[in-house]
């Protein structure tokens, strides 16, 4: 029986400047599994980054705002504690890794420093063991200053029985995200990776962290495609041997596809269908999840032109009452526009927030 | 003729800086192989895909037909024309006849004009538009690409992306080229406008007798906008033929790769093995014999030492493979991947 | 429906840089130093010390008077009025600090935009030349121009000016190379425009923002300099009223009659920190953080 991990309940985020008030998140709730790949699949504006970096709590605050809701993750409500403790969940608890891999990688350390300061967190939290060079004799005791001087002048001297058991897990690690020279990798910056081994460093830091929770906020969407693949079987080898859930934001239903049990789809701040990866496919509910799968060049099938979603993407500033879908909806009905379609539950495992739906 | 554009040999180099210090020891420049030795036809009223990843030299190849790079070497035919070697001045002329649209639509328009202005920009280069015929160049070009009548006065930033995507394709075609070099022109936009935009793209191709350089990393898009495909691998054309001969029975291992390698929207058929490892290597010092040989599954001893040819290997097909009649004979791309 | 705007000016953006704007404090009480500086100067310019209520160089008799109803800052002790001086030097207290300004942003947008956009032999060229004045302490350079020239109002401006551009040069510059880079430049070389087209209707357009807030904030300084190379004697020669000038010849009084020297000297300290406030509200208004913040 699978537990859940994490529990989105009711949440609502807002984003407020002097002139107007914009919900980037209305009343979303979503549930992870342990060892679970769930995709939140949506285009722009539509909240799935807001979201990641909520459950994470690196909303950029003010401007955002948490109105209500919670996020229940190994017991406590992320929402309700305080940052020090919150820093304490991030990096072994919930991790991320962003779109732009070079944005997560401090430019002024090494790829083994960085990978080694992995190792180091992790220790600490997990074995209470200290970690720097003015440690103790005795591995047992609790004692032993970290050596907070010495670290800010980034002098790390740990003895060498420790540093060849450390260098050997961080190169075993970039060995398993398919880097071809790791030792050559470990003694370079950031800046002189491309793109695709960048990302891939960040992962055998997640490999090394080993997070209950990977937040990975379009982690392909600026590699090519056949970095893309590689980089996907990765993530998919993180949750098998490690067990990390991974929540995988994308804009590309068909990464989605590749990599996720479980797809959440997302329009204007809301998740409109919520169910297995097959059924979203093979039993596509929501008018929106429908028109995106078909405006996929895939697809085509000599018709001349391909199918479109009409209109534009939602402006969040409108505060339509009813279906935030229905003007572009090709089905939309009066109820439709009069009333909103919450997330329900239209058949075992599939949820879906749209009337034409519903059990009449 | 039926060709509108003749590439042969084109190369274009960019030099990395040297230091004084380097010149004085007397040390060769260092270059970036952007593009090298490329040579294809684009004939009328069709569309070419370019298909590449990063370090492909697909963009710069775009560039410098538009002579917006000097190349290097080679020559650009257009319109039975040798344009590789004119000056700024004579190029002139010739450039109301090809145009441009950028992936970026936010930094391919200027914030501080006004959509009249960026789209009659290109008129005012030439002198043969008063006031009102520019007037009515506009405007038809805006109706062309369905944008209200006023869009005329407002400025980019009140737009969304796909409409900004609008303005840059109205900008190009008010002069009525009969060449447009679309360069990932739906990249940056989200899926359901991606869609908006090729149709629109399509339909003016035939309305405006257009031929377009579709570049792009998505092959999924190239089967719906192009006739034929063109791969490019490190600076290096490897396979050009009919899209559906080049989808169905690539003659490249590199295309294989890349078809193999996009995600499908079906959650049973997962890529399994992806099928390339590593890296593009070294622009600057590529790889001797075939730049793909340290990646490429199959290669053999002569891969690494000579470069291979780009030939015909079927009618209108052509591959840089030296084993390219052995990918002929395999089975087509769904049971190629085992 | 509001008839839109034929001017090249984007109304909208306008308006959120205005309402920026008002919201600091601190940059509201800059524009209105800035603009009653401005105003003055105009109106005295237009009226020449006509409207002033005493005129700024008759000798009295009522000499070194405190402020009174009658004086409201006092004589001097040529029983001058001191607030009909410190008023008469507001329209030369204006003038030259934008003279020098305006001369420094016009061959710095120039010199910098072509050095920018053409690169090469052009852009090491004029960037060595720059950084020759850049070498020189700015206020000695000043004062060498001024001491060969001979000291005057107008070699003050002949003095500053080539201190002031070369930082422009460099700013215009940089700021050249990104617009540069944008792909609407591109697009417009596509077109067949050449480089002076792209200068003019692009890249000037696009950096004229920038330039304005660090020559807003300049401005005070160049108000400060004018008046320090007053006060050493090699700007504006008496019996002219200039503030530097008054406050360093009626220096002696410092103790016995302070507001003689230091009126003036608070009035050109005001008008430096007027003008700094609203270049500093000015350059967070044009900051795109602070702009989305404001929407």
């Amino acid at each position: 029986m699978p537990e859940v991990l994490l529990d989105v309940q009711n949440l609502v985020v807002k984003y407020k400047s002097k002139m107007r008030e914009v919900r980037a998140l209305d009343r979303v709730s979503l549930a992870v599994d342990s060892k679970q790949i769930v995709a939140i699949v949506g285009e722009s504006g539509c909240g799935k980054s807001t979201l990641g970096l909520s459950i994470i709590g690196l909303l950029p605050m003010p401007p955002a705002l948490v109105e209500t809701g919670q996020i229940i993750f190994q017991g406590r409500d992320l929402l309700r504690v305080k940052e020090a403790e919150m820093a304490l969940f991030r990096g072994t608890g919930i991790s991320m890794v962003f779109q732009e891999p070079m944005s997560s990688l401090d430019p002024v350390f090494t790829v083994g420093a960085q990978l080694q300061e992995a190792i180091e967190v992790r220790e600490k939290r997990t074995t209470h063991k200290s970690y720097g060079p003015f440690k103790r004799e005795a591995p047992e005791d609790g004692h032993g200053v970290s050596g907070g001087a010495m670290r800010m002048f980034s002098f790390r001297v740990p003895r060498s029985r420790q540093r060849e058991a450390l260098s050997d897990e961080i190169v075993q690690a970039l060995e398993k995200v398919q880097i071809a020279d790791p030792k050559t990798v470990l003694g370079k910056y950031p800046h002189e990776l491309s793109g695709g081994m960048a990302q891939r460093v960040m992962i055998a830091r997640a490999l090394i962290e080993r997070p209950s929770l990977l937040i990975a906020d379009e982690p392909t969407s600026a590699l090519d495609v056949t970095t893309q693949a590689q980089v996907l079987q990765l993530m998919r080898s993180l949750r098998d041997e490690v067990g990390t859930s991974i929540i995988f934001v994308t804009h590309d239903l068909a990464v989605a596809a590749q990599v996720a049990e479980v797809v959440a789809v997302m329009y204007a701040g809301e998740i409109v269908e919520l169910a297995e990866t097959r059924e979203i496919f093979r039993k596509t509910k929501h008018p929106y999840s429908e028109g995106l799968i078909g405006s996929f060049p895939e697809k085509y099938k000599d018709q001349g032109r391909l199918e479109t979603i009409p209109g534009d993407v939602p402006d969040l500033r409108s505060q339509l009452v009813g279906c935030k879908f229905n003007p572009r909806c090709k089905y939309a009905f009066d109820r439709c526009i009069a009333e909103h379609p919450d997330l329900s539950e239209t058949e075992a495992g599939h949820k879906v927030a749209c009337f034409l739906r519903y059990p009449r | 003729m039926n060709e509108l554009l003749l590439v042969e040999d084109l190369t274009k180099y960019f030099p990395l800086e040297s230091t004084i210090l380097d010149r004085v020891l007397g040390r060769r420049t260092l270059n970036v192989h952007a593009v090298d030795a490329v040579t294809f036809a684009l004939h009328r009223n069709e569309t070419l895909g370019l298909v590449g990843e990063s370090g492909s030299g697909k963009t710069t190849l775009g560039r410098t037909i538009l002579m917006l790079e000097r190349p290097t070497s080679g020559k650009i035919i257009f319109d039975s024309q040798e344009i590789s070697g004119l000056k700024e001045s004579e190029l002139r002329k010739i450039r109301r006849e090809m145009q441009i649209v950028f992936q970026n639509p936010v930094s391919s328009l200027d914030p501080r004009m006004r959509v009249k202005d960026i789209v009659t920009e290109p008129l005012r280069a030439f002198r043969d538009f008063d006031g009102k015929s520019a007037d009515e160049a506009v405007n038809r070009v805006l109706e062309a690409v369905k944008l209200p009548e006023d869009s005329l006065t407002k400025f980019p930033h009140e737009f969304s992306g796909g409409q900004k995507q609008r303005i840059a394709i109205a900008r190009a075609l008010v002069l009525n080229p009969k060449f447009l070099v679309l360069d990932e022109p739906t990249s940056a936009l989200d899926s359901s406008i991606q869609a908006q935009i090729l149709n629109l793209l399509r339909a003016l191709q035939d309305d405006y007798k257009l031929s377009y350089l579709f570049i792009t990393h998505n092959i999924n898009i190239v089967k719906f906008t192009s006739d034929r495909i063109a791969v490019m691998y490190m600076g290096k054309l490897v396979e050009v033929g009919e899209t559906k001969d080049v989808l169905e029975h690539p003659l490249h291992p590199y295309t294989l790769a890349l078809i193999v390698s996009v995600p499908r929207l079906d959650p049973d058929k997962k890529i399994e093995r992806p099928p390339l490892h590593g890296e593009v290597s070294s622009m600057i010092n590529p790889p001797a014999g075939c730049r793909f040989n340290p990646r490429c599954p199959y290669a053999q001893e002569i891969c690494m030492t000579t470069e291979p040819e780009f030939r015909e290997v079927v009618t209108g097909h052509f591959s840089a493979c030296h084993f390219a009649e052995k990918l002929l004979q395999a089975s087509p791309t769904e049971r190629a991947v085992e | 429906m509001r008839m839109r705007s034929r001017l090249p000016i984007d109304t909208k953006e306008a308006r959120l840089t205005l309402r920026i704007l008002r919201s600091s404090t601190t940059t509201m009480i800059g524009l209105v130093i800035a603009v009653a500086f401005v105003a003055t100067a105009i109106v005295l310019w237009l009226t020449s010390d006509s409207i002033l209520p005493y005129n700024p160089s008759s000798i009295t008799a009522a000499i070194v008077q405190p402020p009174s109803i009658v004086h409201i800052f006092g004589t001097d002790e040529l029983g001058r009025d001191v607030f009909s001086r410190v008023m008469a030097a507001v329209p030369i207290d204006a003038e030259i600090p934008f003279c020098v300004v305006a001369i420094a942003v016009s061959m710095g947008l120039l010199t910098g935009t072509i050095a920018g956009y053409l690169g090469g032999l052009v852009e090491e060229v004029i960037m060595r030349v720059a950084d020759i004045f850049l070498a020189f302490p700015g206020l000695v350079l000043a004062l060498a121009i001024v001491a060969a020239l001979g000291p005057s109002t107008n070699n003050a401006i002949l003095a500053l000016s080539p201190v002031w551009w070369p930082g422009y040069t460099r700013l215009a510059r940089g700021e050249t190379l990104s617009v540069k880079s944008q792909q609407y430049v591109e697009a417009s070389r596509a077109a067949g425009h050449g480089a002076r087209y792209i200068i003019v209707h692009h890249i000037i357009p696009n950096i004229v923002p920038v330039i304005l807030v660090y020559a807003t904030l300049d401005l005070g300084v160049v108000i400060i300099i004018f008046s320090v190379l007053s006060f050493i004697g090699l700007g504006a020669q008496p019996p002219t009223s200039e503030w530097g000038l008054m406050t360093v010849q009626e220096e002696h009084f410092l103790s016995s009659a302070p507001w003689i020297p230091l009126i003036p000297a608070a009035a050109i300290l005001i008008v430096a920190v007027g003008f700094s406030l609203l270049g500093d509200g000015l350059r967070d208004a044009l900051d795109p953080k602070t702009r989305s913040l404001f929407e």
